[in-house]
Formats: structure tokens, sequence, C-alpha cells
């Protein structure tokens, strides 16, 4: 894959327009595939990791705006796929790199956009759009390179279904249950509510036989494979309109086999626990927040992407412990629930992108199970990526 | 844990005299870390020789000893105070070094003092090549093959295993990688590796394999006692490696990393300073990286605050010395909050929505015969950072920022001539970015130019744009550059000046400026905040942008503007930031709001802390104008700021805008040399002869008029640039092409030079009534020797109460006739007891610190305040004119030769120390006075 000569966005720019849902337009310039988009606009402070995001199936239907201005500046690659394709609806950002330069880049991010037919605008004032939601909380947007005419765009963005009360992970999850990797640790089960590649391969460096199975799954099929931890991943949506997913976290709980949920999951566990979840006016979506490992003192830079979160309030001794917290707003960040062997977190273990510092929750996981079944992990740890020749 | 209640009284240690690699970024940590240090309640008693500086003043520290920073004061020090602990490291390499002597005589130990901030044990290792690479080796961490040598012959051996030259040497414990760089060639190799032996005080150097070319990235780390480490700032160095970080241009963050390789860098960065010893603290790690392999490598650790944790503080918004030194004292990371926002935690790693450019700023032209080419051995004397939301935007900042006559990269003057842009790329010089810009011009491609210069694509796309976008402005006239045009080559960085230069009609600048606010195009200003937006800040930091909104918004109160005096440089240097910092302040105790413009990121007045609003631009035209009508303030301080903003005060007169303190005209007037000869005419104060030329032919006629030796020097300049002694008529030829190639139109000014006088520096505050002379300083060194790199005595030693009488009497007549309401520094030289006046400048001088520090009187705070109307009566009848003064004070120059092996060591008209300490000394006995005294005739040359 070659860079074009010259920057064809600076020198003939197609025109490209958003609109929010509260009448605010703002003009930039086409992007990746030139069509019609729309969902919530939230954004993402991450410096790097941008194609990682883009994948994110916690992401689904909704718009990305990246607050650093500089985006797709090393191209894309393969093994920065979280899923399969974008799961983002859209992409805003400030100053788009339509040429890129990293060894290890296999096309040009406006490349794999239009491949994916992934709509985006370059060149609008993204810092004032993140004060603009800071303030008035997230809502719903459209962008569009083929309607440029405000007052139906404006409409558009109004008729934009709500994320509240939103079941999404039907739509990310997989259709069949597939075995992702087999190996001598022990036998992960994935719920996938619309797992992050990461997540599967972080069992995997442990040596974990991994098998990914549907959301709506029943608990029976999972058991019958004989799982020594069953995990229940991220994924988009308001986890309060999963009443069927709870009811089957619920009944996971009382079987004894240790569970482990990182964001929606987390989130599903705390539901079937009996705690509150309430949707945030600003979710966290970054990858600096400091959260604080209660039992440690430890504090992790993390990786975060949520816009629901665990009510406090509702959190009592006998149906769970605080572990986690986050230092910036008090939020909670990871619970470890009495009476089963069960922990989740909100955050992002699994990073990608972002800090390594909360990897350690894996082997948690691990020592959990091993404490359960006797089954060892045959690898714990981050895989060692310092020292190497060649990264892949 | 919560702070520490076992210690009380804290010794903090500086860094010294400025020299290439350890400047002013040492005086910003420093009273960072007092500061925040006594707001904790501690006692801290500060030790520094350098008297420009702000950590030395009673308003940073408890108690603050200005003795020169050797075992053996340190020792009396520590015997007079009895600290229970001492904070090394936010004094450079300097403080880590003493603090490490002491250490290994046992001394700490003995006194019960204690070490914080580091892990004391550990300095070694981090300085010692070897034991670093063995180090790196125990914990899988990645490093360029080398091995010690003791001798040349074993250089020559262990050169052969690494494959041949280029090959890197790298001597062991010495500061700023003094006597480092590449062998190329076979030639230069026994001559670089013996200079690389002797300077080295172990006498080692490393050999190491060459990673030339490799991409290159800086990481600023804190820790805090429960091991919680965090990542501040990611910088990218634009140069690749082969040149040293501070001479490379840089950008923050990284832009070319995928998440993967950078965390994989955080990894190792983490992994490395964990390694280093248990401390709490900050520290700086340098990795070079493979652009073709991902191989990463570990160049570096300092543990310790660095001059890139003073660029990552300014760059991130995050104070990196304050929170270092609370973490000293027992706090961790989750119990401090970060200031900037007032809610969130300071336990995160910031995140930036624009982009930070910083470019070193040098002074070969001092240095005759210099080696131009940058190297693994620092020689830049200071830097500017330039904040925009994009990379080009924030470059183009950045070179208006640069002071030396661009007013963006490129796009302002004729070409440069192919073969030169050609000659230029082959190697590493401090203007690649402009050379790269150049060869763009010409029609190059990127695949040309990463390969000559090695620097990586994605900025070389980023360069290319701005190119494409000025040769769309060349296209058009002014007014066929409609509002959606103009925005974009706004966005791009460019100034009205390049715009003016740039379309095809004649146009000034103003009328480009009328014309693009005609179009309501005005720049808007974002708050540096740590989170790209995600909280509320509270932060009054701010930098310009042109996008839709502002987040400045000016308050109801009176302000005062100051302007900085941009970056360091050898003539204008920490003394101008140090009476800016005290502009600030005093503007603020008269009940002003003080906005301060500067663009230097190693300095206190770029600290967020000082200023109630920090505007953080170029002091550049165009760009303080547009704070200025932003801000609408009662006035502009120009005088404290140096040359810098002198310069500008012309067109704050033409265009209106209120100059507080001595007017523009008189000003004028002292810096327009026939105009001032007019006036010491009318007063009747002698001065030599002298004459004015703007040909050649009109200089050796003015020689031939006022007779030889001569002093040659061009008009309107600062720190004696272009300034030589000529003795005959073809120097003065000489002499003058050089000026006019430099400065084409500048009118050159011959003096008759006062062989054998001696010369005065007088330092005085006027408010427009009375005079009073702050100090009169005698040189120990003739006259030849640019004021600044003499040794001064205050007061003067050798010169009659009558005499002084007569310095009193010219510099007060000088004063009222010049209207100076504010500074004046006037220079005399004393020969056959008659006085004459050499030159007077009515702005803050370069002595205003020292003679501050030896008498114990506030002159910036007071002079500010008779700028803003004060009466001398008044301070003195408070008693705050009397001087503590017991003996001698002595101003020493510091020079940094040994970055410069290639230039002879030669002193005269033209200034070439960095840096400056003070010594108290009871009589003339003492080695302070008598040593510079002995060799005083050694070095004058021209």
């Amino acid at each position: 894959m070659i860079n074009p000569p010259k920057n064809d966005l600076l020198l003939t720019p197609a025109p490209c327009k958003m609109a929010l849902e509260d009448g605010t337009v703002v003009t930039g310039k086409a992007v990746g595939f030139r069509g019609e988009t729309g969902g919530e606009l939230c954004f993402n402070t991450s410096m790097s990791g941008y194609q990682e995001i883009f994948t994110d199936p916690s992401y689904h239907g909704q718009i990305m705006m990246m607050t650093y201005p500089h985006i797709g500046n090393y191209g894309t690659m393969d093994m920065d796929m979280e899923s399969v394709a974008p799961m983002v609806s859209g992409v805003v950002v400030r100053e788009f790199s339509a040429r890129y330069s990293n060894y290890l880049t296999e096309t040009s991010l406006e490349a794999f956009m239009k491949k994916h037919k992934l709509v985006g605008i370059s060149g609008v004032d993204t810092r004032a759009l993140v004060l603009h939601i800071r303030s008035k909380g997230v809502m719903n947007a459209v962008i569009s390179a083929v309607d440029l005419d405000d007052d139906s765009l404006i409409a558009k963005a109004k008729g934009w279904p709500s994320m509240e009360g939103l079941e999404l992970a039907s739509r990310v999850t997989v259709e069949k249950a597939y075995d992702f990797c087999e190996g001598e640790g022990p036998r992960i089960a994935v719920f996938d509510f619309g797992v992050k590649q990461n997540i599967l391969r972080s069992f995997k460096s442990r040596g974990c036989s991994v098998r990914v199975f549907p959301a709506t799954t029943s608990l029976k099929d999972v058991l019958d494979w004989k799982p020594n931890g069953i995990f229940f991943s991220n994924g988009p949506g308001d986890p309060r309109a999963m009443p069927d997913a709870v009811a089957m976290t619920k009944e996971a709980m009382a079987t004894g086999i240790p569970l482990f949920g990182i964001c929606l999951g987390h989130q599903l566990l705390s539901l079937a626990a009996g705690l509150d979840v309430y949707k945030m006016l600003v979710g966290h979506r970054g990858a600096n927040h400091p959260v604080q490992n209660m039992v440690t003192s430890k504090v992790e830079v993390s990786t975060q992407n949520h816009g629901f979160a665990v009510d406090r309030a509702s959190i009592t001794d006998d149906i769970a412990k605080v572990t986690h917290r986050n230092l910036n707003d008090e939020t909670i960040e990871g619970v470890r629930f009495a009476n089963c062997s069960a922990f989740s977190v909100q955050y992002h273990p699994e990073s990608s992108p972002g800090p390594h510092d909360s990897h350690y929750l894996f082997d948690e996981f691990m020592s959990d199970i091993e404490k359960n079944s006797g089954v060892k992990a045959t690898k714990i740890g981050l895989p060692d990526l310092i020292k190497v020749e060649q990264l892949t | 844990m919560p702070k520490r209640t076992d210690i009380k009284k804290i010794l903090l240690i500086g860094s010294g005299p400025i020299i290439i690699g350890q400047a002013c970024e040492f005086d910003y940590s420093g009273s960072q870390a007092s500061r925040s240090l006594r707001a904790e309640g501690y006692e801290v008693i500060l030790v520094n020789s350098n008297p420009a500086t702000i950590m030395t003043d009673p308003v940073t520290a408890d108690k603050i000893y200005l003795r020169p920073l050797t075992p053996e004061s340190i020792k009396q020090i520590v015997e007079e105070e009895r600290p229970d602990a001492v904070l090394p490291t936010m004094g450079g390499q300097t403080a880590l070094n003493l603090a490490n002597t002491l250490h290994e005589q046992g001394y700490w130990e003995k006194m019960g003092v204690e070490v914080i901030g580091v892990d004391i044990d550990a300095i070694n290792i981090t300085e010692d090549r070897q034991q670093f690479r063995d180090l790196m080796e125990r914990i899988g961490i990645d490093q360029a093959r080398s091995r010690v040598a003791k001798s040349l012959l074993e250089a020559k051996e262990i050169t052969q295993e690494l494959g041949g030259l280029p090959v890197v040497i790298r001597p062991s414990f010495t500061l700023g990688g003094s006597g480092g760089g590449i062998v190329w060639t076979a030639d230069q190799f026994d001559k670089k590796v013996m200079r690389g032996l002797e300077l080295s005080p172990v006498h080692q150097v490393l050999m190491e394999e060459c990673l030339f070319g490799w991409k290159e990235f800086e990481l600023e780390l804190l820790r805090d006692e429960n091991d919680n480490v965090i990542i501040i700032c990611s910088i990218e160095n634009v140069d690749p490696m082969g040149v040293h970080t501070g001479d490379s241009v840089t950008v923050a963050p990284s832009q070319t990393l995928t998440d993967k390789q950078f965390q994989r860098m955080r990894d190792a960065a983490i992994r490395m300073m964990r390694s280093i010893g248990t401390f709490a603290g900050g520290c700086n790690v340098q990795f070079a990286f493979d652009p073709k392999t991902a191989r990463m490598i570990a160049i570096e650790i300092n543990p310790r605050v660095s001059r890139s944790s003073a660029l990552a503080s300014k760059a991130t918004g995050y104070p990196i010395a304050k929170v270092a030194s609370k973490l000293a004292v027992g706090y961790t990371l989750d119990e401090l909050k970060n200031d900037v926002t007032g809610t969130t935690s300071a336990c995160f790693e910031p995140a930036i929505d624009y982009v930070v450019t910083k470019i070193p700023r040098f002074n070969f032209e001092k240095f005759e015969g210099v080696d131009e080419e940058l190297t693994t051995q620092m020689k830049a004397v200071g830097e500017v950072m330039a904040i925009g939301r994009t990379f080009p935007e924030s470059l183009q900042k950045a070179w208006q920022s640069l002071e030396n006559g661009y007013s963006g990269l490129g796009g302002d003057r004729d070409e440069t001539a192919r073969f030169e842009i050609r000659d230029r790329l082959k190697k590493s010089y401090w203007d690649r970015t402009l050379q790269i810009r150049n060869a763009f011009k010409l029609g190059a491609s990127v695949e040309e130019i990463a390969d000559i210069s090695k620097v990586d694509p994605w900025f070389l796309y980023q360069i290319q744009d701005i190119v494409t976008v000025e040769g769309e402005i060349r296209k058009r006239a002014l007014t066929q550059m409609d509002r959606e045009f103009m925005l974009e080559v706004k966005r791009y960085g460019f100034s009205d000046v390049q715009i003016a230069y740039l379309v095809q009609d004649e146009v000034t600048e103003e009328e480009v400026r009328i014309y693009r606010k005609s179009m309501g195009l005005l720049p808007s200003f974002q708050v540096v905040d740590t989170c790209a937006g995600e909280f509320p800040a509270k932060t009054p930091y701010f930098y310009s942008s042109y996008e839709g909104h502002n987040e400045s918004f000016p308050s109801d109160k009176e302000k005062i503007v100051i302007l900085g005096s941009g970056p360091n440089r050898i003539g204008q240097g920490i003394e101008f930031d140090y009476s800016c910092v005290h502009g600030v302040l005093a503007s603020k105790e008269m009940g002003y709001e003080a906005i301060m413009i500067n663009c230097n990121p190693e300095t206190v007045s770029t600290d967020f802390d000082v200023a109630d609003k920090l505007y953080f631009e170029p002091v550049f035209l165009e760009r303080v104008l547009d704070v200025i009508e932003h801000e609408n303030p009662k006035g502009i301080i120009v005088q404290l700021g140096g040359q810098t903003a002198l310069k500008l005060s012309r067109n704050f007169y033409e265009l209106g805008i209120p100059i507080i303190g001595t007017q523009f005209d008189n000003m004028d007037l002292a810096e327009d040399r026939s105009r001032f000869s007019d006036v010491l005419k009318e007063l009747g104060i002698p001065y030599p002869p002298y004459g004015a030329a703007r040909t050649e032919g009109e200089a050796l006629l003015r020689a031939q008029e006022i007779g030889y030796p001569l002093l040659v020097r061009p008009s309107y300049v600062l720190g004696g640039q272009g300034m030589r002694i000529a003795i005959n008529k073809e120097e003065v030829e000489l002499y003058t092409q050089q000026i006019w190639k430099l400065m084409p139109d500048n009118v050159i000014l011959l003096d008759l030079f006062l062989e054998d006088g001696i010369e005065l520096d007088v330092d005085a505050i006027c408010d427009g009534e009375e005079v009073w002379v702050a100090g009169i300083m005698q040189h120990i060194e003739p006259a030849g020797v640019h004021s600044g790199d003499s040794t001064a005595v205050l007061p003067p030693y050798s010169i009659s109460e009558e005499i002084q009488d007569t310095v009193r009497k010219y510099i007060t007549e000088i004063s009222l006739r010049l209207g100076v309401v504010g500074l004046i520094n006037v220079q005399m030289v004393i020969k056959d007891d008659k006085v004459y006046v050499i030159e007077a400048n009515p702005r803050a001088s370069r002595t205003v610190p020292f003679v501050a520090k030896a008498t114990g009187v506030a002159i910036s705070n007071i002079a500010t305040k008779v700028m803003l109307g004060e009466k001398i009566k008044t301070f003195r009848e408070r008693g705050d004119l009397e001087s503590s003064l017991v003996g001698f004070a002595v101003k020493e120059p510091v020079f940094s030769w040994d970055k410069f092996p290639e230039v002879p060591k030669e002193l005269g008209p033209e200034m070439k120390s960095t840096g400056e300490a003070i010594a108290f000394i009871k009589d003339f006995d003492d080695e302070h006075f008598r040593k510079p005294f002995e060799m005083r005739n050694l070095y004058l040359s021209r």
C-alpha cells in the first residue's frame, strides 16, 4: 500500500455536515465512505489506538469523536482489529491523516473506512463539541456527505432512536458458538455480548481453551461444555434492557463456577446480584482513567468505555464488596460478589488500546478457577512484549 | 500515605549557573518544588550560586544560601541549618552529583540527613553506562550493543567488534553529553576518542553501536511510595537518533506509534523506573525505535526532573516538579488532586487535544568557526514551545516564536538556493524543518527527503501540506482569499506576515490583518486542561487557535500585560525572566490582573501558577496583538522582557496601545545613537566620538574621522551581537560586511574604543521625578570585554567617591532627561579619571537580579510598581531601598566552552557567556576576586 503523492483532502475536499439533535450543525470535510450515518455522539480521549476503538463492539451504533486532533497517522492493520469490522457508526476528527507512516501499516484509514462503508467527518472543532456534550450530555447526531441541508439533518438527528433502553448485544454477538483457541489451561466459556478480541487473546496467552457462545445461549448449553470459568463480555447497549441475560447470569452465579465480567458483563452480574445500574450524563471513554484497587490501594491507569455505571448506593456487604473505585469521580469500577465466586470490573483490563496496568485481573480469574477446580493456567502475567525483534 | 511529619526542614539544591545542557528549567522546577513544600508546611533551605533565579528570591524559600555548589559549602550549610532531609532531584545533574558525592563520603548518614526524591544508591546505575547496561540486560530491556573503553586501543578493538564506523562515543559522567558524538570517519576517530577520555572524570568512554536514523522518544514518569507509576507525557523527536534530544525538534504527544507499540514502550519505561531503586519522584526515559523492525532500545534514564519534564509540564498542564516534590515527602498519587481541574485525581495520565512543538534555539553566530552540525552533544542555548491544534499550526507558531527573523516555516523571504538546500539537508542542522519545506518547494518527494533526513514520513507529509497551502496562497491576490480559504490558511499556522509576502499583490501585514478581521476571522483561545476537555478546568492557561469557540473570558478587572523574553539565548537569558516574574507579582500586588505572554517552556514566567493568566504564545507581533485585542489591558509592560519585548514597542506606539513605564519615543531616544548623543551633548556629559553608517563607504569615512581602535556594532541588538573592535580599515570593512549580511538594513555604529578604560555598569530606577541608583558595578576586565562576560564587583573597588558621585550625577541627569519611568541601565567607561557614557538602556538589564541578590533590595518589584505609578519616595521611607550588602558581591560569568571545542576562547565586545554565579567576598584576597583580577587582560581579543 503506497500513500498518494498529494493530500487529496487538502486540495479537493468533499463537503460534509454533522447535525446534533439539539440543533447544532457543523461543517467539515468528508472522510472515509461518502454517505450518511447516525448514532449517539460520544468522545474518546485516547491519543492512540483509533482502530481498536472503531472496531470495539461496545461502541456499536455510536458516533465516535476522537479528541486527539490527528487521526489516521499510522494507518490500519489486521492486528489492531478488535472485531471483524468497524463497530462505530461514524467517525468525527479534527484533522484526518490521509497519509500514514508505520512499517506495520496495511491500509490507510481512509481506504479502511471506505472498504467498511464507515462514514466520517474531518476538520471540525472537536474540542468545542466535547465541551458541548460535557455540559449538555451525550446526544444523537447525524453525519452526512449526501444531504447538506441543515434542517433535514437536524430532523434526522432528532428522529434517531435513543440508546437509553436499547438492547444492542444481539446485534454484535456471534451467530454460532465457536472455539477461539485450545490450550492446556482452564476452559473458559465466553458469553459474547460484543467481546473484544484482546480479551480472548488474554485468555489464550494464559493457555486457556476458549469457546465463544452467542449472547442468547442457555446456561445449560454452556455448562454442557464443562467450563472451568465463565466470562461475561463487554458489549453495547443498556443492560437494563436485557432481562433474559440478567436471569441467565443469576443462574450462573448459583453454579459455583468462577465468573468474571467486564464492562457490560460487570453490569449484568451486578443487576443479577440485585444492584442498580444508571445511565451517566457523560460516560467514561479514554485510556487515562485512574482506578484504585481498594484491596492493595494501588492505582491502575485504565482503559474505559461505558455510558452506564453501577449505583454505589445500592451496594451492601451482603451483596458485594467494592474492589475498585474511580479516583476522578468515585464511581464504582469493580466489585466482588458475596456468596459466589464472581467478580467484575467496569473498565477494560484487556486495554487495547490503553495501558496494561490491569492485566492482573485475568490472573485473578485464573487463580479463582484454580481454587475452585484445580485447573491451572499454563502462564500468567502479560506476555513479555518488550524485548521482541518484531511485534506480531 | 499522607505527608511525613518526621521531617520538618528540607534542603533544596539548585543547579548553579546556566550552561548549555542545564538552563533555567531548573529554576522552574526548583521554585515550584520550594513553593509546594512550603505550602505543605515544610521549612525550605535553598542553595544555589545563580543569582538570576527566582528560586533564590525571598519569595520562594525560607532561607537562601547564595553559595557555590561544592561539597564544602553544602557541608557548611548543613552544619548551620541541620536539615532533616535533602531533595537533590530539582537541580539537574549538578545537584544529583553533589548529593551523590556527599553520599559516597557517608556525609548524609553521618549528619542524619535523609536523601529524598531519589534512591541515592541507584544514581550511579543511571550515570555509569556499564552498570546501566547490565541492569537493562537483567530486566530484559534491549540495548544498543556497546562496551566501555578506557584507552584508545580498547576503543579501536570495540569499534571493530561493532562492525566498524560509524560508532557513537559517550564519555561517562559528563553533563549534557559533553564530548560525545558520532564518529563517521577514521581520521576523526583518535581525536574524538581522546577528547572523550579526557573529559570524563573517570576517563572512560562508551563505544556504542550507531543508531543513527532511528526514531527517538522520551517518556516522563512519576512514581509514588506505593509504587504507582504514571506517564505524564510522551515526546517524539522529529530529528532522528544522532541529534541530542535537547537539540532536536520535538513533538508531544508521540504521533507515529500504534497503540501497541506505544504501550510496549510504556511498559518498558515503567519497568526501568522500578529497577532503579525504590523512590518517590520523577524520572525521564529515552528510547530509540527502529522504524523498520520496531526493535526498541533504552538509551537512558534520569531519576530527576529535567529539561524534558519542564517541557512536559508546560505541554500537558501537569506540574511535574510540584507533584514530584509532594511525592518525595510521602504523599501518594491517589491522595493528590489534579490542580488543573481541581476535582479529579492527580494520579492519571494527561490526555491532550492539541499538538506541542519544541524547537531549540542556537547561538552559533556568536562563535566563529563553530561546527554547526548537530550531534549527540547538546549545543542549543534555549528553546521555544508552541501549542497548536495540529502539527502544522504548532510548527509554524514555533518558528514565529524563535525570534530570529522568521514569520513561520518560510514563505516570508526569497527562496534559498538549490545547492544550499541540498547541502543543509544532508546533515543535521538547526533549521532542518525549514530545509525540508524548501526541498518540497523544489519538488522533492517525501521518499527522497525521508531517505536523506531520516525524518519520519508522517512529519514530512504534514510539511508538504503546509507547502501545498502556501502554493494556493501564491495563486491569489489578498481579496481573492475568501473566508473559508483564509480560515484554512490560518489553521495551517500562517502568519499575516507570510500571507502578505505570498499573495500576488503588494500588501502589508497590517492590511492582511484588517482584511482578515473584516471577515470576522480572529483566533480563539483554548485552555490547556490535561484532560482533552473531559472535565472543566480551573487553570488560566491558554493558547490560541483558529477554532470556533473561545474559552478565555476577559474579566472586569484592570489588566496589565507583561511581555516575556522568548527563548533563552546568550545575552538574553534567565535574568530577563527573573524580572518578568517580578513584574507579574508586583502587578498583582498592585491589584491588577497580570497577564503573561511568553513562549519559553523552561521558565518560571510560563508556570501557570505565576500570572493571573498565561497565554503560551509567540512573542510575535500578530500573536501578541491577538491577545491584547482580546483582553483589552490597561497597558503593556515591555521593559522587563529584554530586547524581544522592547522591539514591539514601536508597533504598540503606532497602534496606540498604551505602554506602561518609559514611553516609546524616550526609549527610542536612548536607542538611536545620534539622538542620544545630542542628549548627552545637551547635558554636557562626555561620550566617545562616534559615527553611524549605512554603507561601507560611509563607515570607512566615519572610521577615519574617529580614529582607531574602533568599536563596530549594529544598532538595536542585545548581548553585543555582531560587535567587534577594529584596529584598521580592513577590519572595519570585514566587520561591517558581516553585520550587513545578517542584518541588511541595519545602521552600523562606530565608536572610538577607550583602550584600557575601566568599565562600569549602573542600574537605576526613575519615577520621572527622582532617580535611585540601585548599584554601580565595576568590571575587573578592561573595557572591550562585553559587560555580560566581565567579572563585575559591587560596589566599585578602585573608584574614588568623587568619580562615583559623577557617575550618579550622570545617570540621574540622563534618566530624567529621557523621561524614564522604571528601570535604566547605563554603561560608562572611566579613562584618565574622566567618565564617558557608552550607552543607556531604559529597560531591565542583565545585572538587575545580581544587584537585587547582592543588596537584598527587590529592584524589579519596585521598578514595576514605579511604572504603575508608585513613587520612589514611598519605598525609601519604608526602608525598602536599604542595601544589606556587607563587603563586596562579585558576579562571575560562566561559559560553555567545552561544548564548542573547535572555538578558541576569546573575549570581546560580543557576549559569549551563558550564565553567571554570585560570590560574596570580604576583601580582595579572596580567590573570587584575585583570580579574575590576575587574568583580566588574558582573553581580550576583539
